[in-house]
């Protein structure tokens, strides 16, 4: 076993609310990010998400719960056989909704994180920041309960960093809890929120 | 979620000049891993269904020569001075016809005794001159047998120097040899459907190893595990239908050009020497059947490998072995 990478941290995310996870690189703020996505089993400690302690979700009710998250991963998991549409489309699909029922609200979501015209084009052919917006609408399209993104804005210009932002400020005033993990404090800067600040394994909780 | 901008037009299947294409199936279509399983599965399966073709063949033969020998057996009536050879041969003739399954008697006259020996002791032979033995070949139904032990008890009494040859010690013989090469044929069999069992589980594994990340995501956007494995299972199954089918088709194709090869040359040397060995190297309903046997296991087992080998790699995210950084 390894070195702890996080120790002593105890936090509550409400329901609604909208914070930061902020901290330097190799601070942790991922692997804090898959333990709330339950793809990390913590070596020692309590987790509680949506009332149910971790150790008591059987397996057979992780797809379950997942569907209540949204997720942006920093190397984005865009499958490379799909197209941007279908992508986006994929928690939906696997859910046995029929194409009619939400094709309309996917291109609506595509078009208004700029990929509009890159609907049937494959992720190889997306730059990184078009991959990013992708990841982004993927997270998006169920309207989680709680949308985990890590460095969203990481590969996009200023401009589109900060309408990305009001994505997520929308998403949240509809009800939805956003933790955004970044070490961009200009992003951080342009919005009054809730700080959690990771660093030495420890967290700070700046309200 | 409200958005900022009025949503745009949608495009629908045929109504405009972007059109809905068909969705692309959530396992990878098109991958190397792929192509070289099917071609890895139709030639184990080819192989397969080629030893089990020699198999059932040399099965078949050696239920033939089995029965042809034990068809028949010979009298053998041996020269003595002031012997009747003539009478005795008639009389043999008249007491085995009377027991019971035997078909007929038939002695093998002068002339046929002659040729018999004429590769030994030339042409233009008499036959009446040289004390040679005479046979009467008796022919039997080989489902009911008739009591040799009692037909030899008669003869003995009726005729002197006779002798019964039911041909016992060729039979046990041939059916210890027929018995043992189809021993080593089942035994080739099994080993060649292991190697094929092995390679394909293999193989599969090594295909799917590059859809880790596919199941992953899968499994990350809410998709429950039967889905997951549903999808691969499916993709993989057909994999493995058009693998095994290839295989089997070219396996028949070489069956039913044997056989063909086999009634063009017929008469032949060269084919009654085969013939001789192997029969008329047809492949029967037992052959056919276990082509299509083989073709279902190697289809099915394909599709079973994919799904332990999903749900093992889903077990593994679930328990948080694969996400540490």
């Amino acid at each position: 076993m390894g070195p702890e990478i996080l120790r002593d941290i105890s936090f509550h995310i409400p329901r609604g609310s909208f914070q930061f996870l902020c901290g330097p690189s190799g601070a942790g703020k991922t692997t804090l990010l898959r333990l709330l996505f339950l793809s990390l089993a913590p070596t020692r400690g309590l987790i509680t998400v949506f009332g149910k302690d971790r150790t008591q979700i059987l397996r057979a009710e992780l797809p379950l719960i997942r569907r209540k998250i949204g997720i942006v991963f920093q190397d984005f998991r865009l499958l490379d056989h799909m197209t941007t549409y279908e992508n986006v489309a994929l928690p939906l699909r696997v859910r046995g909704r029929e194409e009619a029922s939400y094709r309309s609200d996917v291109v609506e979501l595509l078009k208004w994180v700029g990929l509009g015209d890159r609907l049937h084009v494959l992720p190889p052919v997306l730059s990184g920041g078009e991959k990013q917006r992708a990841a982004i609408a993927r997270a998006l399209i169920e309207q989680p309960e709680i949308l985990l993104a890590d460095e969203p804005t990481g590969n996009v210009d200023p401009t589109l960093a900060r309408r990305l932002l009001r994505l997520f400020i929308e998403l949240n005033r509809s009800g939805t809890a956003v933790v955004i993990a970044t070490h961009d404090l200009h992003l951080m800067d342009q919005v009054e929120a809730r700080r959690m600040v990771l660093a030495e394994g420890r967290l700070d909780v700046h309200d | 979620m409200s958005m900022t901008e009025a949503p745009p037009a949608i495009p629908r299947a045929g109504s405009g000049a972007k059109t809905w294409r068909r969705a692309t199936s959530i396992v990878p279509q098109r991958s190397v891993a792929g192509h070289a399983l099917v071609i890895v599965i139709a030639i184990m399966t080819f192989l397969s269904c080629l030893t089990l073709g020699a198999v059932t063949l040399v099965r078949d033969t050696a239920s033939v020569w089995q029965t042809q020998i034990a068809r028949e057996a010979t009298i053998q009536i041996k020269p003595d001075d002031g012997f009747d050879m003539n009478a005795a041969l008639t009389q043999a003739q008249a007491i085995a016809s009377g027991f019971s399954g035997v078909r007929s008697a038939s002695i093998v006259d002068s002339a046929a005794t002659a040729r018999l020996l004429e590769p030994w002791l030339g042409a233009g032979l008499d036959i009446d001159e040289l004390p040679v033995p005479r046979l009467v070949i008796v022919t039997i139904d080989e489902n009911a047998p008739p009591d040799f032990a009692s037909m030899r008890q008669a003869l003995r009494a009726a005729v002197p120097n006779v002798s019964l040859d039911d041909h016992r010690n060729w039979v046990d013989r041939l059916v210890s040899m027929a018995r043992t090469t189809v021993l080593i044929g089942i035994a080739i069999l099994v080993l060649m459907l292991a190697a094929t069992v092995l390679t394909v589980v293999f193989a599969t594994r090594g295909a799917m190893a590059g859809n880790g990340p596919v199941i992953e995501v899968l499994h990350f956007v809410g998709a429950e595990s039967q889905f997951i494995a549903a999808e691969f299972r499916r993709h993989f199954l057909w994999i493995g239908l058009k693998g095994a089918a290839a295989g089997s088709l070219a396996a028949i194709i070489v069956f039913v050009m044997f056989a063909w090869w086999s009634s063009r040359n017929i008469a032949t040397p060269e084919a009654d020497q085969a013939t001789a060995l192997f029969g008329n190297f047809v492949i029967g309903t037992t052959g056919y059947v276990g082509v299509l046997f083989i073709l279902a296991l190697v289809a099915g087992l394909t599709a079973a490998t994919t799904h332990f080998t999903v749900v093992a790699r889903l077990n593994s995210i679930d328990i948080g072995r694969t996400d540490h950084d």
